[in-house]
């Protein structure tokens, strides 16, 4: 093995591949393993694959670029797995996933929460659907969340705009989550453990704000102050 | 002559984007300019249908790909409009025969000799998607107006979105005003108001407008129809000229606020 593959590790897995990168400067990365590929056509060709790049941080233009040369040789990049939450919300952006079913250790480090007030998401778009954000904290949404949209947080979610998709707040457990919107009507609604369905939901839109109140889940009018 | 490439989305299937590039293709051309539509649907080809070209194919864009036909002999001239071509899709092949550089590379050599590219995007959000929109200065998602086409339309704004994509502007299509007044389908304003992009046009259901594609003669050539209308209005709007909504419901009030919605952000 010479240099340029000890850069790169691959793995076979279920439904396809996962390639896991170091933490080497990204163009070195990406032309490492596209030579890899370049070099094994038929390993790769038509593969589903899953990349792990950890604690890289990459931006949109960046990841179109990888998964575009990925998808000139056959290669459909799935999934991005990532320690950075910037790299993971432009994967999430660009519709991939951010999972593989078998959880990495890593995902255990937010199980505890413990969470300080500092820790919170900001995003200031409009969710459209087939975007998924999961969070280990806070959420705060300065847009809509339109429908087939899903929000996943540890912490607390707040919409500054129109809530229509799905959301669960405290999902580790945490019964103090909250999920608040200036026009509260989500599809999916979950707090901790607890889960609402809507659909009988005939409120005029309002600003409303849900949570846990004697381990039930309950929506009341909420008047940001 | 530099040309602007426009592609047609929708995410979902059959919801008219083929329809709408015949009919924009047609408008632009019958109003003096030159236009090449690229059929983006590899292996399900139609456009050239719709267009009535389809026994004058000889090469297809893959044969321009692969080196096996200069880009003018793949070029078919419209029967009536001189200034209107179509490159059509290949039949036999799938997508993956076409890469997003090709497609840039394709528009690239067209540009100096147009002023418009249409291109007819596949459904879905995969790779002859993503070949089809690789080389818009514009995209325009099509929709109708049911709640699973919106919400693909949404997923598709999401993606063009978040590859920083100029932004789209919608098409809704197929809109009937009875319909919505009986609250059986969405209105043009349920639909603008999730999706939040700027509008370029409503076009309403016509029956006329299959019997156009059936025959090969898009209706946006006929000055009588309604569909045809809005086509040809669309067609003005992608020139960057100001044309007011057409007044599908008799009622005012509503189409008052479209205007003012369509105008917004
Ligand atoms: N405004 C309209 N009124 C009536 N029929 C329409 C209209 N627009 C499209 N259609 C019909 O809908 C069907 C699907 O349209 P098509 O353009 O092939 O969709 P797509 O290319 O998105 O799959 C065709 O039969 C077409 O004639
Ligand atoms: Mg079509």
């Amino acid at each position: 093995m010479n240099d340029l593959h000890s850069l790169i590790q691959i793995k076979g897995l279920r439904d396809g591949l996962l390639v896991s990168l170091n933490d080497a400067p990204w163009a070195e990365q990406q032309s490492a393993l596209l030579t890899q590929m370049d070099q094994q056509p038929s390993f790769f060709q038509g593969a589903r694959l899953a990349l792990d790049v950890g604690s890289q941080i990459l931006h949109v233009n960046e990841m179109v670029d990888l998964r575009d040369q990925l998808s000139e040789r056959n290669v459909l990049l799935w999934a991005v797995l990532s320690e950075s939450p910037t790299t993971e919300q432009t994967a999430q952006l660009l519709g991939l996933a951010t999972r593989i079913s078998k959880p990495r250790p890593e995902e255990t480090r937010f199980a505890s929460s413990g969470l300080s007030d500092e820790t919170a998401l900001f995003i200031n778009k409009t969710l459209r659907s087939g975007t998924r954000v999961e969070f280990p904290g806070h959420v705060v949404v300065l847009g809509d969340v339109n429908p087939g949209a899903e929000i996943v947080a540890v912490g607390s979610i707040i919409i500054w705009g129109r809530l229509r998709g799905a959301v669960h707040a405290g999902s580790n457990g945490d019964g103090s989550a909250k999920v608040c919107a200036l026009d509260f009507a989500p599809m999916q609604l979950r707090v901790a453990k607890e889960a609402m369905n809507l659909n009988e939901d005939k409120e005029p839109a309002s600003p409303r704000m849900a949570f846990i109140r004697d381990e039930r889940l309950v929506i009341e009018s909420w008047k940001p102050s | 002559m530099t040309a602007q490439v426009v592609t047609i989305s929708s995410g979902k299937g059959g919801v008219g984007k083929t329809t709408a590039v015949a009919n924009i293709a047609f408008a632009l051309a019958a109003s003096g300019s030159k236009v090449v539509c690229i059929d983006g649907d590899i292996g399900l080809r139609n456009l050239d249908v719709v267009m009535g070209l389809e026994n004058r194919i000889v090469y297809d864009i893959v044969d321009v790909i692969e080196g096996r036909c200069k880009l003018r002999q793949a070029m078919i001239r419209d029967k009536h409009l001189p200034e209107l071509y179509l490159i059509p899709a290949a039949q036999t092949r799938d997508k993956n025969a076409v890469s997003p550089s090709d497609m840039k590379r394709v528009c690239d050599e067209i540009r100096p000799e147009a002023d418009f590219v249409l291109i007819d995007s596949p459904a879905g959000i995969e790779r002859g998607f993503r070949n089809a929109i690789a080389p818009a200065d514009r995209v325009l998602v099509i929709t109708n107006p049911e709640v699973s086409a919106v919400r693909d339309a949404d997923r598709v704004i999401g993606i063009l979105e978040a590859e920083e994509k100029h932004s789209p502007a919608l098409i809704i299509n197929r809109l009937n005003p009875d319909l919505v007044k009986q609250h059986d389908m969405l209105s043009a304003e349920d639909v603008l108001d999730l999706l939040g992009i700027k509008l370029i046009g409503i076009v309403p259901e016509d029956e006329s407008v299959i019997v156009g594609s059936n025959r090969g003669v898009p209706v946006s050539q006929d000055p009588k129809s309604r569909a045809g209308q809005a086509f040809r209005n669309i067609a003005h709007r992608l020139k960057g000229e100001e044309v007011p909504f057409l007044d599908l419901d008799k009622q005012a009030g509503l189409w008052d606020r479209i205007q003012k919605m369509a105008g917004r952000r």
